[in-house]
């Protein structure tokens, strides 16, 4: 199965500084074990939501909201798609990830529609 | 009796280990709460984790998979005792290893002692030092260990079948139940073909280790074979009532992309890698809203998977940009990527994927990529042209009950206005599968023929 890592990291989410060396270490190591346990299908990392834009539809209106949002915990500020065999095995490997803050969610992808 | 230790066993839950992936109320334990039942889960996705890096680290040091596997069974036997009362520990793989060195020791030394009294020879010193040989020998890094683990569950000296079936054991770390279930096999038929596997493997004394020089190619070969094996099955399943198994392609793939990051210098290894990713973006429209087989050319190419393809196209790259000529793989891989960018069926470049076809059949001649190539000159010169090359391979002898080959001689018939000749072609193809949809479909295609000479 595929599913979704949506790294919600708090503050940090909306602070433009990048992380400490020793913390960049730390991930690509952890994302190294990953892509070697052939578990990772893509990643990405997204910019802070000052630069996002929000689209509210209601009926046929469509409201452009401009970032910041307000609600910090539950941005998104990084993802990972990772090929895995079940949710546990996938909480696994999210546990050894080497953070020491925010929340991070699992979420299956709907996948082989019509089966 | 499934594939479970094969000597004596040890201590007494050895065998337990065997339905470790069937946890929970199964077991049959009074005290199984929740919390009990959330670690016995968590131990089973441990387990998927790191068995294979614990049992190639085990095998490099004991010399054998059966052995190897057994320690590393024995370890998550201890871990089903103790984790679900004392939480799961905070470094469970290295818990595991641990558990299993210490294993691994106690039999190295009682091996020891057992040679010592056969063969009265009085090396002491050497012998006393061989707990702390393996104590660091195991703690060296693994990466290489797995590796050593693929080349030798995947050894020329086995079977096709017991190559895929101990690949699938020890290296994806399922239970004989799930390959036995995945290859529509009886339980004690996989479960002998584990044991005779190990049997052979250690009767022969293979060596652990990644092979390397004149021998290098030929194992490669071998285990590339075992991994597109696993692959085929789950992407056009032999038998059954299932047209696809996409459970046995994201195996198959997990295992390439695996060995990609342990092998990244074979182009070979990328070309296996780019057209399992290539053809598996491809599942979700191959297979129609009752289960039918929606063949190629018929797809809804925006259900393919844009990410699949894009993963195969880089993967294609990385083995072209290793230099060299293409291999085999790398070749079928440029045919797969031909499909994939072209966004409609009729904008498909047919000559060049018939070049490539040409250069398959220099490197890697069979009748199955003959057949293959016919279709594509059908295509890209002709029904005509193709029939010739066809019929050319009716007198085959490794090809008289494949199926495709009454298929695509039946499909280029039918180009031609040949309905009657081609009706019979497709009745004696669906008369050859094992496959239930396909079955089907071929059968269809015949009544279309047959309706079609009606009509004409």
């Amino acid at each position: 199965m595929r599913v979704l890592i949506m790294a919600k990291e708090g503050e940090q989410t909306e602070a433009a500084t990048p992380p400490t060396p020793e913390a960049m270490a730390e991930y690509q190591k952890f994302n190294e074990e990953l892509v070697k346990a052939g578990v990772v299908l893509e990643a990405g990392r997204l910019h802070p939501s000052s630069q996002g834009k929000r689209v509210r539809f209601d009926g046929k209106k469509r409201t452009v909201i401009d970032g910041p949002f307000a609600e910090t915990k539950e941005l998104v500020a990084g993802y990972w798609l990772w090929q895995v065999r079940s949710i546990d095995e996938a909480l696994e490997w999210l546990k050894r990830a080497p953070y020491d803050g925010g929340t991070f969610e699992i979420r299956e992808v709907l996948e082989y529609e019509g089966m | 009796m499934t594939a479970g230790p094969s000597r004596s066993v040890r201590f007494s839950s050895t065998r337990a280990c065997e339905g470790a992936f069937t946890i929970g109320p199964r077991t049959g334990e009074a005290s199984a709460g929740p919390g009990r039942l959330e670690a016995h889960r968590a131990i089973e996705a441990i387990w998927r984790i790191e068995s294979a890096r614990l049992i190639a680290g085990l095998a490099r040091v004991v010399g054998d998979i059966g052995t190897a596997e057994e320690l590393a069974q024995d370890a998550l036997v201890a871990a089903l005792e103790q984790w679900p009362a004392d939480g799961v520990p905070d470094r469970p793989g290295a818990w595991l290893m641990g558990t299993a060195k210490h294993r691994a020791i106690d039999l190295i030394r009682r091996r020891k002692a057992l040679e010592r009294k056969h063969e009265e020879i009085g090396r002491d010193v050497e012998q006393a030092q061989g707990g702390l040989e393996v104590d660091t020998a195991i703690d060296e890094e693994v990466g290489d260990d797995v590796l050593g683990l693929i080349f030798m569950a995947c050894h020329p000296l086995l079977s096709k079948d017991a190559r895929v079936a101990l690949t699938l054991r020890v290296l994806g770390g399922l239970t004989t139940e799930e390959i036995a279930r995945a290859f529509l096999v009886p339980v004690p038929t996989i479960a002998q073909r584990i044991v005779r596997a190990k049997r052979t493997l250690a009767e022969a004394h293979v060596r652990f280790e990644v092979p390397a020089g004149a021998e290098r190619g030929a194992r490669l070969a071998s285990v590339l074979e075992v991994i597109y094996l696993i692959f085929n099955e789950g992407y056009s399943a032999t038998a059954g009532k299932d047209w696809i198994r996409p459970a046995l392609c994201e195996e198959a793939l997990r295992l390439g992309r695996i060995l990609a990051e342990l092998a990244p210098a074979e182009p070979e290894v990328h070309g296996l890698v780019a057209l399992m990713e290539i053809q598996a973006s491809r599942l979700r429209a191959r297979m129609g809203l009752s289960g039918e087989p929606v063949l190629l050319l018929d797809q809804d190419r925006s259900r393919w998977d844009r990410l699949l393809i894009r993963r195969g196209l880089m993967a294609l790259v990385r083995a072209e940009s290793l230099g060299g000529a293409p291999g085999p793989y790398a070749l079928q891989a440029a045919i797969a990527a031909c499909h994939a960018r072209a966004t409609t069926a009729a904008e498909t470049d047919w000559q060049r994927i018939v070049a490539l076809y040409d250069a398959v059949a220099q490197l890697a001649p069979s009748p199955v990529i003959e057949l293959n190539r016919a279709v594509a000159v059908g295509m890209a010169f002709g029904p005509a042209a193709g029939l010739d090359l066809v019929d050319a391979l009716v007198a085959e002898p490794s090809l008289t009950s494949y199926h495709l080959l009454p298929a695509v001689r039946g499909d280029l018939l039918r180009k031609l206005g040949r309905y009657e000749e081609a009706r019979a072609e497709f009745d004696r193809a669906a008369s050859l599968t094992e496959n239930v949809p396909e079955r089907q479909l071929l059968r269809r295609r015949a009544a279309e023929c047959a309706a079609e000479r009606m009509a004409g």
